[in-house]
């Protein structure tokens, strides 16, 4: 597929459709993959790369190249289009600037999976038959694949792209995923074990903001952990609760707008399970407004600022507090 | 550093029996920037305002609040006082603790621990508060009344008379609504169209007043006393302006098969047509659906015959923009369908009519010449039974939960109407019970029993069975009585409930203002200000906001029209100061907020900022019309970045406020 897609993206940009195009290339392992923009034949034929460890999603940079002159290429995978809708509706992204090309999505490796199993010094993997042979400067080394598969691409939701202008491979369908597993048993929890689950968590947190750079929901102008207008910006914690809100400040400020792409327990070196605050809400607004996906659209109204006869009461906060 | 004043009212006993007034004058001393601390007995007083004005200008205040009643009482009050010692009026904060306290309470203890924490956080928010100037905003001296039914005629007349320029919106060809349809009118029984008509002429011939019959509101913009409204003009295929209303072509069109709505359908009209003879204005209209011409290109008739050259079968529909300062809505009602009524037969037999649908059977315009005929046979009916209540005060999903207000009284109308006319016809009347609240009503109805004895029956009509020598059974109880009556009858009238027109939601959600659950108009207060919709500059009148008769409904015209004029005479009107705003350098441009503004108050720019490293970058950003914010807040909850804030009500206030009372 990589064959394919660079060599599509000369042709678009030969023939002058497009100026920029954005996908992956390598850092200094092959595993190390960053989001990076390329601009020539040249650059394409020595940097980009799509393989199985492309997974970051690249939607959240086209907010940046869209404010600039000319059209950029866009790689995205299915989870990716989500995200794309949705900063299109926010107005985020102006989509007469983007040339989306669907590509197939993953399952991608999680590189911390491969590590776990004692495996070091990699150079690179090979998916032969759903076994991974990672080659090593000790020798080929072999596991399971789906045992290095990231933890979202194991609840994948979606196999088909939402939008784009030229698809390279197949579309697939939104998928019955069992992405709410792990919300259900921690609802299923009394109050003080959720509680205890969550300041366990959460109190591994460095406050490296890893998380929120990555989200593509998180693309405020100035966000307000940064401004000091808020009085919530980064300030050092005053008490161990600190971190807590900051993550439920987030939980809030991207509800019904994330789309469940699970960028940001992909990218937190504390390996926190931040999908789940989100999956939770998700789960909400499911149950009490319809079922709803972000991103699945750029023009429906999204159930927590639209108001119709249907909607749950306030009450419902109430019934469902009681234990 | 701020220097704070709070005064707390005792209310007379209605505050001071379950406060400890000292004690909270006392505790709120000790809050921080205050500086005085008072209490007094009625702060609202000519002397408690004294105190207040005094206070400001020897402490030289910088802060002001009260605790008292509702804001909704007295802010402005103490607002006032503020500004005439100098004080920026929105640096006063009230502390509601009566209805919100000591009304609510019982004990003294608990009451008073409340009135502190209340009294502290309007101190909380004081402290953030900042003084805000109201803007002006120039009225367009123009309005414009949707619906031309007696609501609407009364209030353009009123709006034209007091020397401004109003436009009637009228969607069908002549404007005169239900009334126009009615035959005589309760309580006093004189002809509708005798007081009617006139009304309709003068208003066509005032010459501040213009009509645009057959014509709909497309879409509406802007604000009180801005707003632009569009219009579509409906192709009527007749130009209005050459018509004279000879009515020529009427009598000449080949095409008379067409059910005349105007008569509810019990006759036919040609398919060039004028509803009534003294429709207004009186200009044909062709009907499109059955117009030889139009459906199959072979007539023309009416084309030849039309000496003005009046006829175009070519015309479009036309749309025209004009600018009004204000609004009012009377688009009035209709009875509703009776399709689901299988117990009263309705669809199946022809002499179970609608009591409007009777109204057109006595009228002298009607389809018998004024003579009440069964529609089945045409001989007359001797035996009439009147069911009131179809559909009104129903509890299941056919009919309307409400009471419909009219029909006890047109009923009775009917019901002495006809023993008038024909006393050798018995009339039988069943209903819940008879509403007769009026001016004279009561007189009324009891006429209806005591002289000209009409049978009313308190009771259900359980079905109503066409039979074949052309009789109808009606299968009744009479509660009173106890027991189950049949009634061979030859004819069947149902008082039909009123609903607000088809049209009035799409209308309301254009003009973004409120309708309860039935779809009628909402008041901005049920008591207080009862012709005001909540958005400012539209205003209600008719039957569009609940049911009403005549006298009520003109009533009601000429108080909308009074709201409306008072509007139009000013030059220019001062906005609320407590809008949102944006910080663009916040905003995100995400719609957000736009979409949860329920006034249509924000749009987008398109705004070139200047980046760190010198280059210009353009962004979308939120703009907020503050002449059309009506400062609900809506928008600042909605704001993912914290861009939009509230002046009078910011975000940090409210902060600071919750923190006040979790301290
Ligand atoms: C059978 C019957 C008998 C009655 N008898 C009496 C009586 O004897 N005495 C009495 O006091 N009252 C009587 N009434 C009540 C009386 O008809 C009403 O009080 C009165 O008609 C209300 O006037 P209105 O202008 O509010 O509404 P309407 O008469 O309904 O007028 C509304 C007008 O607005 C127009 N319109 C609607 N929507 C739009 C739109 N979107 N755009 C443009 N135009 C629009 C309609 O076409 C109509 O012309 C009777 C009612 C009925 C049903
Ligand atoms: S990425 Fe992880 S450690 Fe970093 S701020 Fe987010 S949750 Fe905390
Ligand atoms: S405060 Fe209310 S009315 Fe004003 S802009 Fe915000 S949502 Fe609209
Ligand atoms: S909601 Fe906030 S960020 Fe979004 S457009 Fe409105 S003001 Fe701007």
């Amino acid at each position: 597929m990589q064959e394919a897609m660079i060599k599509r993206a000369k042709e678009l940009l030969a023939d002058g459709s497009v100026d920029r195009v954005i996908g992956w290339k390598r850092g200094e392992f092959a595993y190390d993959i960053t989001p990076a923009v390329f601009t020539s034949a040249e650059e394409l034929d020595r940097d980009f790369v799509c393989d199985d460890f492309t997974a970051a999603n690249v939607s959240k940079y086209l907010v940046k190249e869209t404010q600039k002159e000319g059209k950029v290429l866009a790689f995205l995978k299915p989870c990716d289009t989500y995200s794309f809708n949705q900063l299109v509706k926010e107005h985020r992204i102006d989509r007469e600037k983007v040339y989306v090309i669907g590509i197939e999505g993953g399952p991608k490796l999680d590189i911390e999976k491969i590590r776990a199993k004692g495996i070091t010094g990699i150079l690179g993997v090979r998916n032969e038959d759903y076994t991974l042979k990672i080659e090593t400067i000790y020798g080929t080394q072999t596991m399971p694949f789906y045992e290095a598969v990231l933890g979202k691409c194991a609840s994948c939701k979606s196999k088909k792209h939402v939008v784009f202008d030229e698809l390279i491979g197949e579309d697939g369908d939104v998928l019955d995923s069992n992405r709410f597993e792990m919300v259900e048993k921690l609802e299923n929890m009394t109050a003080q074990e959720r509680f205890d689950f969550w300041r366990d968590q959460l109190s591994k947190c460095i406050r490296c903001n890893a998380c929120r750079n990555v989200c593509p929901a998180c693309t405020c102008e100035n966000c307000v952990f940064d401004n000091p207008k808020s009085g919530i910006d980064n300030k050092a914690p005053a008490d161990s609760f600190e971190e807590n809100m900051f993550h439920i400040i987030r939980a809030f400020h991207v509800a019904g707008r994330c789309t469940d792409c699970g960028e940001c327990s992909r990218v937190c070196p504390q390996h926190i399970p931040l999908h789940l605050l989100n999956r939770k809400f998700i789960k909400d607004i499911n149950e009490l407004y319809g079922e709803y996906q972000a991103g699945a659209d750029t023009t429906s109204r999204a159930p927590l600022t639209d108001y119709n006869k249907d909607d749950c009461e306030p009450s419902i906060v109430h019934e469902r507090g009681v234990e | 550093m701020q220097r704070i004043g709070v005064f707390v009212c005792h209310c007379g006993t209605n505050i001071a029996a379950t406060v400890d007034v000292k004690a909270v004058a006392e505790a709120l001393g000790h809050e921080p920037g205050v500086v005085i601390s008072q209490e007094y007995q009625y702060m609202c007083s000519e002397s408690g305002q004294e105190l207040v004005k005094n206070a400001i200008k020897e402490q030289k205040l910088t802060g002001v609040v009260i605790c008292s009643c509702s804001p909704r009482m007295h802010e402005n009050t103490f607002r006032k006082a503020a500004a005439s010692a100098g004080l920026n009026p929105y640096l006063v904060e009230i502390a509601n603790i009566r209805e919100q306290c000591s009304w609510i309470h019982k004990d003294i203890a608990t009451a008073t621990e409340k009135a502190i924490i209340l009294g502290r956080t309007a101190v909380a928010k004081v402290h953030l508060n900042t003084p805000l100037t109201s803007m002006e905003s120039p009225v367009v001296k123009r309005a414009l009344v949707i619906g031309g039914g007696i609501a609407g005629i009364q209030t353009a007349l009123d709006i034209a008379e007091a020397g401004f320029d109003v436009d009637i919106v009228e969607k069908n060809p002549t404007i005169g609504g239900k009334m126009a349809q009615i035959d005589k009118t309760f309580p006093t029984l004189d002809c509708a169209a005798c007081i009617l008509t006139p009304k309709m002429v003068e208003a066509s011939q005032n010459e501040r007043i213009t009509i645009h019959s057959f014509s709909e509101v497309a879409d509406v913009k802007g604000f009180v006393g801005n707003f632009t409204v569009k219009i579509k003009k409906k192709a009527r295929f007749v130009d209005e302006t050459k018509c004279t209303g000879c009515g020529l072509c009427t009598e000449k069109c080949p095409m008379k098969k067409v059910p005349n709505e105007f008569n509810m359908g019990l006759d036919n009209r040609s398919a060039i047509y004028i509803p009534f003879a003294q429709a207004v204005p009186k200009v044909a209209t062709i009907d499109p659906n059955y117009c030889m011409m139009m459906k199959s290109g072979k007539c023309g008739v009416c084309s030849k015959v039309c000496s003005a050259g009046a006829i175009d079968y070519k015309q479009q529909d036309t749309f025209i923009e004009q600018q009004y300062g204000a609004i009012v809505v009377a688009t009035g009602f209709n009875p509703i369908k009776l399709d689901k009524y299988d117990e009263f037969a309705y669809n199946q037999c022809p002499d179970v009519v609608t009591s409007l649908e009777l109204e057109r059977l006595m009228n002298a315009a009607g389809p018998n010449g004024g003579t009440l005929l069964r529609p089945s046979d045409k001989s007359h009916p001797h035996t009439i039974v009147f069911v009131q209540c179809v559909g009104s005060r129903c509890d299941d999903e056919k009919g309307k939960p409400y009471c419909s207000k009219i029909c006890c009284m047109y009923t009775a109308k009917h019901a002495m109407l006809i023993r008038e006319k024909y006393p050798d016809t018995e009339v039988y009347v069943f209903y819940i019970d008879v509403r007769t609240p009026g001016k004279n009503f009561d007189e009324f109805y009891r006429r209806a029993v005591e002289q000209y004895n009409v049978h009313y029956i308190k009771g259900m009509v359980g079905k109503v069975t066409p039979k074949s020598d052309g009789k109808i059974d009606v299968q009744a109880s009479d509660l009173l009585a106890g027991e189950q009556l049949h009634i061979n009858a030859d004819m069947v009238v149902l008082a039909a409930a009123i609903e607000p027109d088809k049209t009035a939601r799409p209308l309301a959600t254009m003009l973004t203002t409120q309708m309860d659950t039935n779809d009628f108009f909402t008041e901005a207060h049920p008591k207080l200000r009862p012709v005001e919709s909540a958005t400012a500059g539209i205003f209600l009148s008719g039957a569009c906001q609940g049911p009403k008769d005549i006298p009520e409904t003109v009533a009601q015209a000429s108080a909308a029209a009074a709201k409306a004029i008072g509007l139009l005479c000013k030059n220019s009107i001062t906005c609320n100061p407590c809008v949102a705003h944006s910080d663009e350098l916040m905003c995100n441009g995400c719609s957000s907020c736009e979409k949860v503004c329920p006034y249509g108050a924000i749009t987008y720019v398109d705004k070139e900022f200047r980046m760190p490293d010198r280059s210009t970058k353009v962004r979308r950003v939120a703009s907020v019309n503050p002449a059309v914010c009506q400062g609900c807040g809506a928008c600042t909850v909605a704001c993912p970045s914290g861009a939009m804030d509230l002046s009078g009500f910011s975000n940090s206030q409210i902060m600071a406020e919750v923190d006040a009372i979790c301290k």
